[in-house]
């Protein structure tokens, strides 16, 4: 009974927490609300028995997604309150949206109770993936098309944004939050490893490792600091586009050479070499979503170095 | 009618009801800013409708299904991305035609 009660209480809050974002006039408290949005949205997902979704949603949601926003407010400068929408606006709207709801509902209460046969079949395989962590097995085993394509548009969505960024917003580091990111990126290296490594048989992966950097090197660089980590440096560059190289050349790989499997189907790892496939392709496809979340959220562009203030340092290899 | 438990139905008509409340977002507006934070919204009600889904027949022994959990993995770092390049477009649009987007769009 108490369960069921968190969960009124939760889906209130969530409820509550979304209509404020979007009917609050002004924008700042629209985004201030959405970022409370995504911390609760990820108590969510650890109610919902997604732990992964859980610790992908803490990093991303509540705040790479907040830091996005707040970048694209402070380059809007001071806005005005959104105008007040009337009742006569605000009718036809409302109708629309209730519709929707309406038949939305309809559709969804005629679902069946019983999971599909996919669950049965995933545990059916498991043995043969490589690893013992369900998620895990279909992101980089079974369903393996889904993770080559997420990264090709995770690098699409890099070059796209590096293609208009605009000139990034000067702000100055304040000395508390610079040491205090400093101490913080030690541990967020180390938890990253470990969730990237417990990914293998716990909740854990090269999403969730990848996000928890990428949110560490976007409070570094917010705070001046990792001048290396810009497009400009080739490293960055191999690193971030590797993630998908190295997926394809491992495909290819165990596609094409043969002996390693008996019978080579294109995305499909042999048995006996799962394990440490899937865990350099993991490993690459951490660095390579750290890379490039922590690069779109401080996008800036690559060939203005008249706007930096002072010559950067990059060695380019130091890191 | 459906035969799901309580908890799950409250989540499932949560889930209907943040992808209302973003649609709803998303036609009222008016800033192009608060029109991104409504696709969010949309993402996330459609996520966690996935996530529903994905719960059902776990109790406690049996996994929830692992392949719609991955698939709104996926979904959680494509959406950021694609909230990163809309904005960035966003900041571009904003200095050519600060006057004209924002404050016109309720009057029509």
């Amino acid at each position: 009974m108490s369960l069921l009660l968190f969960d009124t209480l939760l889906c209130g809050l969530l409820l509550a927490l979304a209509l404020a974002s979007m009917l609050s006039r002004q924008l700042s408290h629209a985004v201030i609300l959405y970022i409370a949005f995504g911390l609760l949205m990820a108590l969510a997902w650890a109610r919902l028995a997604a732990p992964d979704l859980a610790l992908a949603e803490a990093a991303i949601g509540a705040g790479l997604t907040g830091a996005l926003c707040f970048t694209a407010l402070a380059r809007q400068g001071k806005l005005p309150l959104s105008p007040q929408v009337s009742w006569q606006q605000r009718g036809w709207p409302v109708l629309f949206v209730l519709l929707m709801l309406s038949g939305l509902l309809l559709a969804l209460l005629q679902l069946p109770a019983s999971p599909g046969p996919l669950p049965a079949l995933v545990l059916q395989e498991l043995a043969d993936s490589g690893v013992s962590h369900p998620v895990t097995a279909v992101l980089l085993n079974f369903r393996s098309w889904d993770t080559v394509l997420e990264l090709l548009v995770l690098l699409l969505a890099l070059l796209g944004t590096l293609q208009v960024a605009p000139v990034p917003v000067r702000q100055n580091s304040w000395a508390l939050g610079r040491s205090w990111s400093q101490l913080l990126a030690p541990p967020i290296i180390l938890l990253a490893g470990y969730i990237l490594w417990a990914g293998a048989s716990q909740p854990g992966g090269a999403f969730q490792a990848g996000a928890l950097l990428a949110a560490g090197a976007v409070v570094l660089k917010l705070n001046r600091q990792l001048n290396w980590l810009a497009w400009r440096n080739i490293w960055v560059r191999f690193f971030a586009v590797a993630g998908l190289g190295v997926f394809v050349i491992v495909a290819l790989a165990a596609w094409l050479l043969p002996g390693l499997a008996a019978e080579p189907i294109w995305l499909r790892w042999p048995p006996e070499h799962a394990k440490y496939i899937i865990l350099l392709i993991e490993v690459f496809a951490t660095l390579a979503i750290a890379i490039t979340l922590t690069l779109l959220v401080v996008a800036e562009q690559p060939a203005t170095p008249i706007s930096l203030e002072r010559p950067d340092t990059a060695g380019g290899s130091d890191d | 009618m459906t035969e799901l438990s309580g908890s799950l139905l409250l989540f499932l008509i949560t889930a209907a009801s943040l992808v209302a409340a973003g649609v709803y977002g998303f036609i009222i507006g008016p800033e192009p800013l608060r029109r991104i934070l409504a696709l969010n919204i949309i993402s996330a009600g459609i996520f966690m409708l996935m996530v529903v889904l994905a719960y059902r027949g776990y109790d406690g022994e049996a996994t929830a299904d692992p392949v719609l959990q991955a698939l709104v993995l996926t979904g959680l770092v494509v959406a950021v991305s694609a909230t990163a390049f809309g904005l960035t477009l966003l900041a571009r649009l904003k200095p050519s035609s600060s006057e004209i987007s924002a404050p016109e769009e309720p009057e029509q």
